[in-house]
């Protein structure tokens, strides 16, 4: 380490101090993510229709590699059915917990009814708020539950840490 | 010399000052580091993160204080004490000001003839801290941790004493008021050649003496999980850190007053304000801000350093630097002044 090589570094350091600082004041500012982020999951609706997307196959539980997904399938009723096929979720829960967001669901949906969104405030105090039903992921359910929870206590809307951005793959994603 | 007294009274609001000068160093060192890493810093507790030392010290207080099993309890508890006691005590021989400037008083504690010697004595004493610390707490990592410090201080000593030779013989004294007065840079241009490289070197030692980067080894975190400080928590912990850094306010205070004039200021500025060169006090203050302000710039661009160059550095580099600025300096006054 030579004494011109500490000078540079120095000047290096030194030069920092004029510069703008890059930290985000999260809570207060908020940041949009990147397009492709992989957030908390969706479960899509046909937007025509309003059916839902999902037919229950389980090819997402099979496809996750963290074991997150758990999926029980029912058939349809023919004269009011809730989605597009023969066969509708009747339970699907993403462990939260287990989830490593890498989207290998999204890859190994074959209706495209499960999307990875934007929303990544996902902390909780208690296990069993971190397995997400068909509830919480619907097409039209803002944010995450501990979010909800505080939002119905306060009586308010629910406030997303992020500035949200329409996306085309989330049609009917209502922000 | 006052009346004990005023000495006492003189000693209270030094150690406040230096207390409260700990804590906002702390804040000061946060803000400053991350603005060179290109982040904000604390800014949540009070304004700018101004209450953010308070909040520290409360956290510390209400932390579980762990002692561990066959410690030695007694040197266990008093081994904190003696860092900041003696970092605190070295900085009662420093002037702020010329005579009768603190409202008719002193602006020193003591006026020592032999004010530099005991500066450097007491700053040393604060290894034994150290040392006691890391013995007492019936770890190895500590012992380890502790022994590595005190060789540390130890190679460092003598450059430190070494380049203070430099001043001491311009000035002729030991007493720090009249080193000041005197102002070594003001004798003769031959001087200033020793001077510069006794400052650096100085300089250098001063910052391993405080254990700042790049010589922070006592902290050894990566190496040794915390050196001598393994087994120590809450308020003890806090204390050792304490006495890290008034001891930075005192080598900064010790480096003006030898090398930098002082509490005096540079003349041309008494083409602005008549006088203001004299000004009390707000030289001093400005001079140990500068130079902590360079501290916490170090810290934020240099690694630390291995124990083994450390070792070379101290002993085969900075030692023969030291002496190498005495005795030019030697030379000079001997044989062209």
């Amino acid at each position: 380490m030579s004494v011109l090589g500490i000078a540079k570094g120095m000047g290096v350091t030194l030069s920092h101090l004029f510069k703008k600082p890059v930290t985000v004041q999260y809570p207060e500012e908020k940041v949009d993510v990147q397009a492709r982020f992989r957030g908390r999951h969706h479960l899509l609706r046909h937007p025509d229709t309003g059916l839902e997307k999902c037919i229950g196959c389980s090819l997402c539980a099979a496809a996750c590699p963290a074991y997150a997904i758990y999926v029980e399938a029912a058939e349809n009723d023919p004269h009011d059915p809730t989605s597009a096929g023969e066969r509708y979720a009747s339970i699907y829960e993403i462990n939260m917990l287990r989830c490593i967001f890498c989207g290998f669901c999204e890859e190994a949906c074959p209706t495209g009814a499960i999307v990875l969104g934007h929303e990544f405030e996902l902390a909780d105090f208690r296990y069993e708020n971190f397995v997400y039903g068909k509830d919480d992921m619907l097409v039209g359910v803002k944010g995450s539950k501990w979010q909800r929870r505080e939002a119905e206590r306060e009586g308010r809307d629910v406030e997303l840490g992020l500035a949200p951005t329409s996306r085309p793959e989330l049609e009917g994603v209502d922000y | 010399m006052d009346p004990l007294g005023v000495i006492f009274g003189k000693a209270l609001v030094m150690s406040v000052l230096l207390l409260g000068g700990f804590a906002y160093l702390t804040w000061l060192q946060r803000r400053l580091l991350a603005r060179f890493q290109h982040r904000i810093g604390p800014n949540r507790t009070g304004w700018e993160g101004l209450l953010q030392p308070i909040a520290d010290a409360i956290k510390m207080i209400f932390k579980q204080d762990v002692t561990p099993t066959h410690a030695d309890k007694v040197v266990f508890i008093l081994a904190p004490g003696i860092s900041v006691v003696f970092a605190l005590v070295a900085f009662g021989a420093i002037p702020a000001g010329p005579a009768n400037s603190l409202f008719g008083l002193d602006p020193w504690i003591v006026d020592l003839d032999i004010g530099l010697l005991y500066v450097l004595a007491t700053t040393s004493i604060g290894v034994y801290g150290i040392f006691l610390g890391g013995w007492a707490a019936n770890s190895k990592y500590s012992l380890l941790g502790s022994l590595r410090s005190s060789a540390q201080i130890i190679s460092y000593e003598l450059g430190l004493g070494l380049s203070v030779l430099s001043v001491i013989m311009i000035a002729g004294t030991l007493n720090l008021r009249e080193i000041v007065e005197i102002n070594v840079w003001s004798v003769s241009p031959l001087l200033w050649p020793g001077l510069i490289v006794a400052l650096f070197a100085f300089w250098i030692s001063a910052t391993a003496e405080v254990s700042n980067v790049p010589f922070d080894l006592p902290e050894a975190e990566q190496e040794l999980v915390a050196g001598y400080i393994t087994e120590y928590s809450s308020l003890k912990f806090a204390l050792f850190f304490m006495a890290e850094y008034v001891g930075m306010i005192t080598a900064s205070a010790f480096i003006s007053t030898l090398f930098l004039g002082g509490w005096k200021g540079p003349g041309f500025v008494d083409a602005l304000i008549p006088g203001m060169s004299e000004w009390p006090f707000v030289w001093l203050f400005a001079k140990i801000f500068v130079l902590l302000t360079i501290f916490i710039w170090l810290q934020a661009s240099l690694m630390r350093f291995r124990y083994d160059q450390l070792m070379r550095f101290g002993w085969v580099w900075l030692f023969e630097i030291a002496l190498g600025a005495a005795l030019v300096t030697g030379a000079v006054i001997a044989f062209v002044l």
